[in-house]
């Protein structure tokens, strides 16, 4: 079951992506970051506002699809959907969008998140639940929160912590995957932190946030937008880009699920939700990890980008620390990650702003361009119900 | 005027999970098992994913039990909680696992494997927590 392979092989397309710049403070609203990124992303693919029939977007994004709708100035829309779980929803809302092509039921959807993270609504602050109105959800975070373990950084922490036990993984290890990321962004002038590499030793020196997670671990927070356009591939190929085709696309929540605090499991050191949309974008593609020239991982904290590489398959279980040493996952490597320098080096737009790096890896566009990049893998928020895409090459 | 003195969260409680709170003000750590196969749960829910009973009774743990991860928070503080707190993740003897505290302990000293019993602390008046110390 897990290795299911779908219908969705090339079936549907990127078309087009837009965005705002990325800042820590927008001085604008939500609204308007999202209509920004929205026509750009539909000027960059030659379409029009009246073209947009369909909409997805996260639950977390606090702009819904009819208040977008209102002020884009197109026509009705035929198909919406929101996809829940935080960044976990980064490449299913992609998903959406190509299956609702597929079935027929739109011919463009526009997928987007837009956010004032930094300015406005920071999510690392900590979870606020008092008084809680008793949901499933909340009652969640009520095993957890009593006890002080209130932030994203402090639920991924006691994951690492048994995955450095399990694995021998150090923080020098997680350490690797900022420098990466850091080093990329530098050479990105649309990232934050265009031109300022870090050193291991500058992670090794930065202070606690969640032990054994440190301040450079940590993705950054941002203010910014990210739009894309997807249709089908066969209209793709009369817009003004060359299409990148999406090759396969995948959501996974297993059947002990949690949301961001997975201990109860018998894998808190592992990602088995990430490990089966890996199995199903390699099926459904018909591709192996030999295939991928890039990834995009969604690292919104470094030990999650070890575990997904694992679960992708690009190493073996455990041995993530071994693959990533020597510049393995920097530009040049074996296995370049981020090569926009990822969350923690360009934006943290929820991981939308990695699909758009995907897209121009493939259009040959990026600054840091992975020289014959045909399949790119971009993932989606870990610990969570998650999501994947394998993009390639317009190869028809 | 000060500030009113912040307390710990508050946890969200529904018909559920009432039991498991309720056990912790009579200072009993109880752990939710299916009436019909005898699977241990936690957190508790309605039904057993094993067998899709909705009986349940509970099972009053030990309290013992071993360090299987934990954390030492530092930033950003969130009252009334000290920084750093350290957070541990402890799996019972009798094999569900149970997030709570480990107070009074460098976390230097913290090992995963290493044995702790529970015990209930009035950190509020009138308010019990779970938390844990080294056994
Ligand atoms: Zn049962």
């Amino acid at each position: 079951m897990s290795r299911r392979k779908s219908r969705l092989k090339n079936a549907a397309a990127i078309a087009g992506i837009g965005a705002t710049e990325f800042s820590k403070d927008s001085g604008r609203s939500e609204l308007q970051l999202a209509l920004e990124a929205i026509s750009s992303a539909l000027e960059d693919a030659g379409l029009q506002h009246s073209d947009v029939d369909g909409m997805v977007n996260f639950s977390m994004d606090n702009n819904p699809a009819n208040e977008v709708n209102r002020y884009l100035g197109g026509d009705h829309l035929t198909f919406f959907s929101r996809i829940h779980y935080g960044g976990g929803a980064a490449c299913g809302v992609v998903h959406q969008a190509a299956m609702a092509i597929h079935a027929g039921v739109a011919d463009v959807v526009v997928v987007y998140r837009a956010m004032n993270e930094r300015s406005q609504q920071r999510f690392g602050t900590g979870v606020q639940d008092r008084p809680p109105v008793p949901t499933t959800e909340n009652t969640n975070y009520g095993w957890h929160s009593p006890y002080g373990l209130l932030t994203p950084a402090s639920w991924v922490a006691m994951q690492a912590r048994r995955y450095m036990h399990e694995y021998g993984a150090t923080s020098e290890d997680f350490g690797r995957v900022a420098v990466a990321d850091r080093k990329h962004a530098a050479t990105n002038p649309k990232a934050w932190f265009y031109q300022r590499p870090i050193t291991l030793e500058d992670h090794q020196n930065s202070r606690w946030i969640v032990d054994p997670l440190r301040l450079l671990d940590c993705c950054q927070e941002s203010d910014g937008a990210v739009a894309i356009v997807v249709t089908s591939t066969e209209r793709a190929r009369d817009l003004r880009q060359p299409p990148v085709l999406i090759n396969a696309a995948a959501q996974c929540m297993t059947n002990d699920q949690m949301m961001m605090t997975g201990y109860y499991s018998d894998h808190v050191a592992t990602l088995p939700e990430m490990g089966i949309v890996a199995e199903q974008l390699y099926a459904t593609a018909e591709l192996t990890p030999d295939d991928v020239q890039a990834a995009i991982i969604y690292d919104h904290f470094t030990p999650f980008v070890l575990i997904q590489l694992e679960e992708f398959g690009f190493c073996k279980r455990g041995e993530a620390k071994d693959f990533i040493r020597g510049g393995n996952i920097e530009m040049g490597g074996g296995l370049p990650v981020n090569p926009h320098g990822g969350q923690l080096g360009e934006a943290y737009i929820h991981g939308a702003n990695g699909i758009s790096e995907g897209v121009r890896q493939l259009r040959g566009t990026a600054v840091n361009q992975v020289e014959g990049a045909e399949h790119v893998i971009v993932t989606a928020g870990t610990g969570v119900p998650t999501s994947g895409l394998l993009l390639g090459i317009d190869e028809g | 005027m000060s500030e009113p003195e912040r307390l710990r969260p508050i946890p969200a409680i529904t018909r559920d999970t009432q039991f498991w709170w309720d056990g912790i003000q009579e200072r009993q750590l109880l752990i939710q098992r299916c009436s019909a196969c005898g699977n241990l749960r936690h957190p508790p829910g309605p039904m057993c994913p094993s067998c899709h009973s909705l009986d349940w009774e509970t099972l009053a743990s030990s309290g013992r039990g071993e360090i299987y991860s934990f954390v030492s928070f530092h930033h950003p503080p969130i009252p009334p909680f000290d920084v750093p707190n350290l957070i541990v993740l402890v799996e019972l003897d009798e094999g569900t696992r149970v997030v709570s505290n480990l107070p009074g302990v460098p976390s230097d000293q913290v090992r995963v494997g290493m044995p702790v019993q529970a015990r209930f602390d009035e950190l509020e008046p009138g308010r019990l927590f779970l938390q844990f110390e080294p056994a």
